[in-house]
């Protein structure tokens, strides 16, 4: 028996196996889109709601043309990107106090429940009045969607740290701070990078309700207005922008995970 | 020249519903560079009292001291702890994991690193430094563990078990390991243990401890032949089979105790 041989073999038939996949992926992708098309162009569905790929193209070039499409598109995504890492940063470090202090963790455990269990998004009009109809309430909406789910989530990932690694520390008379940083940081990085996942879509979420609410700027207010003067073109269009975008985030944070978790 | 005193230690774990005794007027004394260990039944307190002497809390009641110090109160005292599994950091590599010790108190980075190699090559490990605990075997993971432990060079080495885990080849080849390392660094320590033959093997004396609350009930010394033998040749030895019996029969009778 050859091992070198069965070796290749193995890891042509991944890649042979890996082909398929991306083709039947590719395919799907690629039939949603005619398959849309045609039931646009054959009247199947309503052209008027549901527009069509061969529409939206053109509109793309147009809003690209014009530039409109970027402009409101980097300010969406600027809102995003800042509500993310803000709602993630912020919920991280509460976390860290509620394990410094268990007495307060204690103390703020049915606040935490109530906030948690409260629809954020409810907040806008107050934020709206509070900070202003601009980029900071919509931020600000982006971040709190996500922050004490964020906060919830890495605190309890840090109390189930195994406690013998605390021991192994203290052995070596390491300080609070120091066993924070060697060994509940890292040991819960895996639970941070999934919260990072989920905050990505939470914050797009918080960000486009915002833009609803403002309507000012950003992809949420082309959906919104799209949809006051009946123009889904323009609806559907953002929303293919969105999905690609919040795609691209997603991968971002994957990599982010190759990274951080080299352990593993 | 006396090391280490346990004068009068209680212990006692308190939670809402139940209040535990674990330990009952705890008295020893374990001199300088000498190797005792702990037996006794499963639950007798035997890591509680490691635990103490660790410093890892202090007892409910009673004294404990180094060269005349109490052990809570001196920071600067270093205390070789090695657990039952080897509790190496996953994110770290090795070389990381040793030097972890002396990352802590704030030592040069280079030194610690050579001074690492030196370890790993003491405790017989190949060059492993800058591979990931996950990438070693059980066994060399518990050599990288002894190192990380002497690399702060204890006063004293407190041993919970730590060959439990292992085959019983791998468990032979570190207890040959330990017992020389700790000759030749002339250093004090305390092994818990499971393992009466281990005890004997590895011991200069060996303390016996009956269970609920735990108590010392009775007190070894490893007959002069043994010691200064390798744990592997004393288990060969006449005088180790012996002693075995007379331990043996004192464990069953604690055991018995306990039953009835
Ligand atoms: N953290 C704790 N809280 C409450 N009770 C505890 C705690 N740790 C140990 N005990 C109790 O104290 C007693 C002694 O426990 P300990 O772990 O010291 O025993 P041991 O001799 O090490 O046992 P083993 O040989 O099984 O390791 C046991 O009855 C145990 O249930
Ligand atoms: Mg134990």
């Amino acid at each position: 028996m050859n091992i070198n041989k069965l070796h290749e073999e193995y890891k042509a038939n991944i890649r042979k196996e890996k082909r398929w996949v991306r083709f039947y992926q590719l395919l799907i992708l690629v039939s949603f889109f005619v398959l849309w098309e045609v039931a646009s162009s054959l009247r199947w569905i309503d052209q008027l709601i549901f527009s069509a790929p061969s529409k939206i193209g053109q509109l793309f070039v147009e809003k690209i043309a014009d530039n409109s499409l970027i402009y409101h598109t980097s300010y969406t995504l600027f809102e995003t990107v800042l509500g993310f890492i803000l709602g993630t940063l912020v919920g991280t470090i509460l976390a860290a106090i509620l394990w410094w202090s268990p007495f307060l963790s204690k103390v703020l455990d049915p606040y935490l429940v109530v906030l948690n269990s409260m629809p954020k998004v409810a907040l806008g009009p107050i934020l709206i009045v509070a900070l202003g109809p601009g980029m900071s309430s919509i931020i600000t909406m982006g971040a709190l969607i996500s922050v004490i789910i964020s906060t919830i989530v890495i605190y309890t990932a840090f109390r189930t740290v195994d406690s013998n690694y605390l021991k192994v520390l203290q052995t070596f008379r390491a300080s609070r701070s120091q066993m924070f940083k060697e060994a509940i940081l890292p040991a819960s990085f895996p639970t941070i990078i999934s919260t990072l996942k989920v905050n990505v879509g939470l914050a797009w979420v918080g960000v486009i309700v915002g833009e609803f609410l403002v309507s000012s700027q950003g992809l949420g207010y082309l959906i919104i207005y799209g949809f006051q003067v009946f123009n889904f073109n323009l609806v559907l269009l953002s929303l293919l922008v969105i999905a690609i975008f919040a795609t691209i985030m997603y991968q971002v944070v994957e990599l982010l995970e190759k990274k951080l978790i080299k352990s593993e | 020249m006396t090391f280490l005193s346990v004068s009068n230690v209680h212990h006692t774990y308190f939670s809402s519903k139940t209040a535990t005794e674990a330990l009952s007027d705890i008295n020893l004394t374990i001199d300088q560079g000498e190797f005792v260990s702990f037996i006794g039944p499963s639950g007798c307190g035997k890591t509680t009292l490691l635990s103490i002497l660790a410093g890892l809390f202090p007892p409910t009641a009673g004294k404990v001291q180094i060269e005349e110090q109490d052990i809570m109160k001196n920071a600067d005292l270093s205390i070789g702890y090695m657990l039952q599994q080897d509790y190496l950091f996953p994110w770290k590599t090795i070389e990381e994991n040793v030097t972890l010790g002396l990352k802590l108190l704030n030592n040069n980075r280079e030194a610690s690193n050579e001074l690492a190699s030196k370890l790993l090559k003491d405790v017989g490990l190949p060059p492993v430094e800058k591979k990931y605990p996950r990438e070693l075997s059980g066994g060399m993971r518990q050599r990288v563990a002894l190192a990380r432990t002497l690399a702060v060079d204890p006063k004293i080495l407190l041993l919970d078990e730590p060959f439990s885990a292992l085959d019983y080849q791998s468990k032979l080849k570190l207890e040959d390991l330990v017992h020389k390392l700790m000759k030749e660094y002339g250093k004090t320590a305390v092994l818990v243990t499971h393992d009466i033959g281990e005890a004997i093997a590895m011991s200069d004396r060996i303390f016996l401890f009956s269970a609920r609350p735990g108590r010392l009930y009775q007190t070894f010394e490893v007959p002069e032949e043994l010691r200064r033998l390798t744990p592997f040749e004393a288990r060969a030895h006449s005088s180790y089979s012996s002693l075995f019996q007379i331990i043996w029969k004192e464990l069953e009778g604690l055991e018995h105790q306990q039953t009835s």
